[in-house]
């Protein structure tokens, strides 16, 4: 059985349109009409006007570092101020790690959220959680940095991170994983952190799209003797993994461009000294609050500049690479049928 | 309903009419933002005596310096203090305004403030991670009788870019080689080791975060949130509490006469704290609008005959008289155009 993926009706207020019949009135009214099909052109033309002129400026903020250093910027790790030479692979991979590291972390946790709230809470507790949940999206990330930072990092450091060092030190490659000074900053509290701040929005969405499956699908599917984890796992999730992968992909795009909960947890440390979990690092958001207010015109504020070039390049990827999935399943669901 | 109309329109026009004269009277200023609660409170002050507003943005010395090239300020601030050289080039003129200082903070269980004695040479080699436990030989021999934990030294410093890493590395710099040669100085270095802080408040927030730390932090942070600060040894080879007189003492040793230039790091002076810095000024020596920058003139002379108290009470310290005197000499010199002429 192919799954088909609700379309949207786009076509039928055209339709209706007409259907309708002439009138003195549909002609009068044509003017808001152009008036309102110009307004929409130019709020969408507006973007991509916005959009491209986002990417001129980064490029020429960013050329004095492109033509110094290239694509060599990429792959160097030294970031010095005072001899004037940068690198950005400290900061893209604290990005990227601290992204990953929330993914793995919010995923199965926002699955959880969304399976509970959809298939399993009592419906006295539907809303109750569910609006919980909406609330934590709410939160300013400032809050979070100071949570993660005064309350988080502590527990994280004596509960987590010190028994982690006495049972892995010595052992090759977890013990180096889990080096590093034990206050409980780092690339694993910022992934933590991120975790939890992107935990609402891809539940928030897991749930809206679990919630659409007809329940004429799952019903038959229980009516077959399907466990709940099979009615979930075999027909909820097919269903709905448009909307799924959408709602990792906002999460991951929140977690790659988040900055303040950042710089409070991570440490703000430009060196790549070891790939320690507990190693304080640098994300690029983190890096440019910080050192654009004063960072010196030429190549500083460059390559700075060129950072955020990299982290604009990095989530066109992260999209490009979720349209392209979604193109697969979809492929995929053709030659089914 | 026509009349409201009309007097709805008109009479916020008249109060603009009546305003604009008030809003010529006004200054703009941008830059550090060390002095900025000081800057508030003499423009606040000043405002209620003259009428004259002035609208500062505590944007960052760079930035400040940035600002007052472009000529979109009339007067910009750092804490980093351009050389003659650079003044030149830009046609600026630079003066002094208040003198702080950055002091290092220790969170030990069991030492309490002005307990702890550091030199610049240890103080370097902890920032390098060289000296990696508090109870390193090195520390401990400057502190006979101090209980200091067999404890890894967790640094903490500035993830800014800031007039107060400034002053602390520069410091860093000329007591300890192996700093220059390896980091050197700015407001924003490659630190060997150590987790950032974001402002002021962030590396306090740190510092009685984390046991066994150590930061630095501007002595009105220190002191407001009762840090446990340390004693450092100065040029002449005291341990030296930070306290205003102590700061005013290094302002009292450089040579302002010949420069205003001054760092007041690692100065000679049996008081002197060896790491204080002032705050300063950038205005053009031809300015666009001579009318503002003499109100900024006006503003800053002002400040100096009558601001000294609520420098006090924010915790900065007024300039010494004689320095006072030679920035007024060092405007009808340079600033002939828009001098006080008016005073």
């Amino acid at each position: 059985m192919a799954v088909t993926l609700p379309v949207p009706p786009f076509d039928s207020p055209a339709a209706t349109l007409q259907s309708r019949p002439p009138s003195a009135v549909r002609r009068s009214a044509s003017w808001p009409d152009t008036l309102f099909s110009v307004l929409a052109h130019a709020a969408a033309l507006l973007t991509l006007g916005l959009l491209a002129a986002i990417i001129v400026a980064l490029c020429i903020g960013a050329a004095p570092a492109i033509r110094e250093y290239g694509l060599s910027f990429l792959t160097q790790s030294e970031w010095d101020p005072v001899q004037n030479r940068y690198g950005g692979l400290v900061m893209i991979y604290g990005t990227l790690m601290t992204s990953a590291i929330a993914l793995l972390i919010a995923v199965p946790v926002s699955f959880g959220i969304a399976l509970f709230l959809t298939e399993l809470a009592p419906a006295w507790l539907k809303r109750p959680l569910g609006t919980a949940i909406e609330l934590l999206a709410a939160v300013p990330s400032i809050v979070y940095g100071m949570w993660g930072l005064l309350v988080f990092s502590p527990i994280l450091s004596q509960f987590v991170q010190q028994p982690l060092q006495r049972v892995f030190s010595g052992v090759p490659i977890l013990g180096e994983l889990f080096s590093g000074p034990p206050v409980g900053i780092g690339l694993l509290s910022a992934g933590i952190i991120l975790a939890i701040m992107i935990i609402p929005f891809i539940a928030a969405v897991m749930r809206d799209v679990f919630e659409v499956t007809p329940p004429m699908l799952k019903e038959s599917a229980y009516a077959l003797g399907s466990t709940t984890w099979e009615v979930v796992w075999k027909v909820v999730l097919p269903y709905t993994k448009t909307g799924v992968v959408g709602g990792i992909m906002l999460g991951l795009g929140r977690a790659l461009g988040e900055t303040m909960a950042v710089t409070f947890v991570i440490g703000n440390f430009n060196q790549l000294k070891s790939l320690s979990l507990f190693e304080a690092a640098n994300s690029i958001t983190s890096a440019l609050a910080n050192e654009f207010g004063e960072a010196a015109p030429g190549l500083h504020q460059a390559s700075l500049i060129y950072l955020g070039l990299v982290l604009f390049f990095i989530t066109f990827v992260v999209l490009a690479i979720s349209k392209l999935l979604l193109g697969q399943l979809r492929k995929r669901e053709g030659a089914l049928a | 309903m026509k009349t409201s109309l009309l007097r709805w329109t008109v009479a916020p026009a008249l109060v603009a009419g009546s305003l604009s004269a008030a809003v010529a009277q006004d200054m703009t200023g941008a830059g550090a933002t060390f002095p900025a609660p000081i800057y508030a409170k003499w423009a606040d002050a000043y405002n209620k005596a003259t009428g004259a507003r002035l609208n500062y943005q505590s944007i960052g010395s760079g930035a400040g310096i940035q600002q007052i090239k472009a000529k979109t300020v009339d007067f910009g601030a750092t804490d980093m203090p351009l050389t003659d050289e650079a003044l030149a080039k830009d046609g600026l003129i630079q003066f002094p305004t208040v003198i702080g200082g950055v002091v290092p903070v220790v969170n030990i269980a069991g030492v309490a403030p002005g307990k702890l004695r550091l030199t610049g040479q240890v103080l370097g080699d902890i920032y390098l991670g060289r000296i990696t436990k508090w109870n390193d030989a090195a520390v401990t021999a400057l502190n006979p009788g101090v209980a200091l934990p067999d404890a890894a030294i967790s640094p903490v410093r500035r993830a800014d870019g800031s007039g107060t890493t400034f002053i602390f590395t520069n410091y860093l710099s000329k007591v300890n080689p192996d700093w220059k040669a390896k980091v050197g100085e700015g407001t924003a270095v490659n630190w060997p080791t150590g987790a950032g802080g974001k402002g002021n408040e962030g590396v306090s927030a740190y510092v009685q975060r984390l046991p066994n730390s150590i930061g630095y932090v501007e002595y009105a942070y220190a002191k407001q949130n009762k840090m446990a600060f340390t004693l450092l040894k100065n040029k002449d080879g005291n341990f030296v509490p930070p306290d205003a007189d102590n700061f005013k003492a290094a302002a009292a040793g450089a040579e302002w006469s010949k420069t205003f230039f001054q760092i007041l790091t690692d100065l000679p002076g049996k008081e002197s704290w060896p790491i204080s810095g002032a705050t300063f000024i950038l205005m053009h020596k031809v300015p666009e609008k001579p009318a503002n920058a003499a109100n900024s003139l006006k503003f800053f002379d002002w400040a100096y005959a009558n601001g000294d108290k609520m420098a006090d009470d924010l915790e900065y310290v007024p300039l010494p008289a004689e320095v006072k005197t030679l920035v007024r000499k060092a405007w009808t010199a340079n600033l002939k155009d828009v001098a006080l002429t008016s005073k």
